[in-house]
């Protein structure tokens, strides 16, 4: 249980998706200009992430990993399907998003409204995936963990988006240099804020 | 000869190298760009992987554009790119293993990395073949030279060192010289990103916002 919590907590805040390894920048990038759409955006992030990221660790654990597929019979003992994980964890994580895209659709217009466009984007948000390929990298042991992970991934994915969202708009009035307007000005507020993230580095749970 | 290199074809070619380069004027594919280029071998091999990648996997959408249904291209496309992936990553693991081991997961999510997507459905669902492997040359170069830079600067100024090799000299180290710590830090590849692009749009006034 411990595990599960301290999991959740470094996901969050010393592995940050976004200020320690760059994942999911792009969109990061792109819909960062209102707090709004970003909250969105992060919650639908949660969301795919939760989702999908359980599925993968089971199939990682029994199906891909080296002699996984030992339950089939004797004969399979010793095969190692690890080099499909590529394309099995992009095809759940593809299959996954338009399905939850149908669902919300149906159940939920007026959040399908507001997230429309990006549901299919996060299809090839670097963070779900990076989230998959880390697993893989971590081998936790029991799906609780993979889950806490993905949760805390995924939430401080949006701490992420909404923190800079929120600073981008203040910046509306403020005088930057015409060359570093926009895009310039956003990289080095991210890095100061991915700066300010590394004091969590030494935290122990 | 004249018709495999026309006019169009070098525009697709340079365009993206400066004017239209991925990273600096589209945002695509920033994710692996800052994550690597702590030193600059593993940049050099990303940005080659990339290159490689982004030409075949448009000359093959390009091939089966017509044949793949509107509602399920995202998909095809993604299946198509991950196979790709998967044969450069297994590649590198048998001929180059340290380099495949600092670059962890960064190969897999090249799969993900929006330029792909980005050329595959600008570019490859719309034209001919031979213009879209040139595309994604372009493309992929215009990614590594920018990975290239970042990588140079951060490895010289962080390390003192360049592919591995001593760059600066003992002496220096001896009259008090430092390497800076913080360019190996992952805030440094953004700093030096957006001068970068400081640089980039100062000249080009065009492409300056608003």
């Amino acid at each position: 249980m411990e595990n599960i919590a301290s999991i959740f907590v470094k996901s969050i805040f010393v592995d940050n998706m976004i200020f320690a390894f760059f994942l999911g920048m792009c969109s990061y990038l792109a819909v960062s200009k209102n707090v709004k759409t970003s909250l969105g955006l992060g919650v639908a992030v949660i969301f795919v992430l939760v989702i999908t990221l359980p599925i993968n660790y089971l199939l990682e654990v029994h199906v891909l990993k080296e002699g996984a597929l030992a339950w089939l019979g004797d004969g399979f003992r010793d095969l190692d399907l690890s080099y499909l994980a590529f394309i099995l964890f992009i095809a759940v994580i593809a299959a996954m998003t338009q399905l939850v895209e149908m669902a919300v659709e149906k159940f939920s217009p007026s959040l399908y409204a507001s997230l429309g466009i990006f549901l299919p984007l996060i299809a090839v948000n670097c963070a779900i995936m990076g989230g998959s390929l880390f697993m893989q990298q971590r081998a936790f042991n029991n799906v609780g963990e993979a889950t806490s992970y993905a949760l805390g991934s995924g939430v401080g994915w949006m701490l992420a988006i909404v923190g800079l969202a929120a600073i981008r708009e203040k910046m509306e009035y403020s005088d930057v240099p015409a060359p570093l307007r926009g895009l310039g000005i956003t990289f080095i507020t991210v890095a100061l804020m991915a700066l300010a993230f590394m004091s969590f580095s030494g935290l122990k749970i | 000869m004249s018709k495999l290199f026309s006019e169009k074809t070098k525009q697709v070619f340079l365009g993206p190298l400066s004017k239209n380069n991925p990273i600096a004027v589209q945002v695509l594919g920033i994710c692996s760009a800052l994550a690597v280029t702590a030193n600059l071998k593993p940049a050099l091999v990303m940005g080659i992987s990339v290159t490689i990648i982004v030409a075949f996997s448009n000359v093959i959408i390009s091939l089966l554009r017509n044949t793949i249904p509107n509602r399920i291209r995202i998909i095809v496309q993604l299946v198509v790119v991950a196979a790709l992936v998967t044969i450069v990553s297994e590649i590198l693991k048998a001929y180059a293993y340290d380099v495949s081991v600092k670059l962890s997961v960064y190969i897999g999510l090249i799969i993900t990395n929006c330029i792909l997507m980005g050329r595959l459905e600008a570019f490859a669902m719309g034209n001919k073949p031979w213009e879209s492997f040139i595309d994604g040359l372009g493309n992929g170069f215009g990614y590594a030279v920018i990975l290239i830079i970042v990588g140079f600067v951060r490895e010289l100024f962080g390390a003192g060192s360049l592919l591995g090799y001593r760059i600066v000299p003992q002496s220096f180290y001896d009259a008090g010289y430092m390497n800076n710590g913080l360019m190996m830090m992952p805030p440094m590849a953004l700093i030096i990103l957006a001068c970068i692009i400081w640089v980039h749009r100062a000249k080009n006034k065009d492409l300056q916002e608003k």
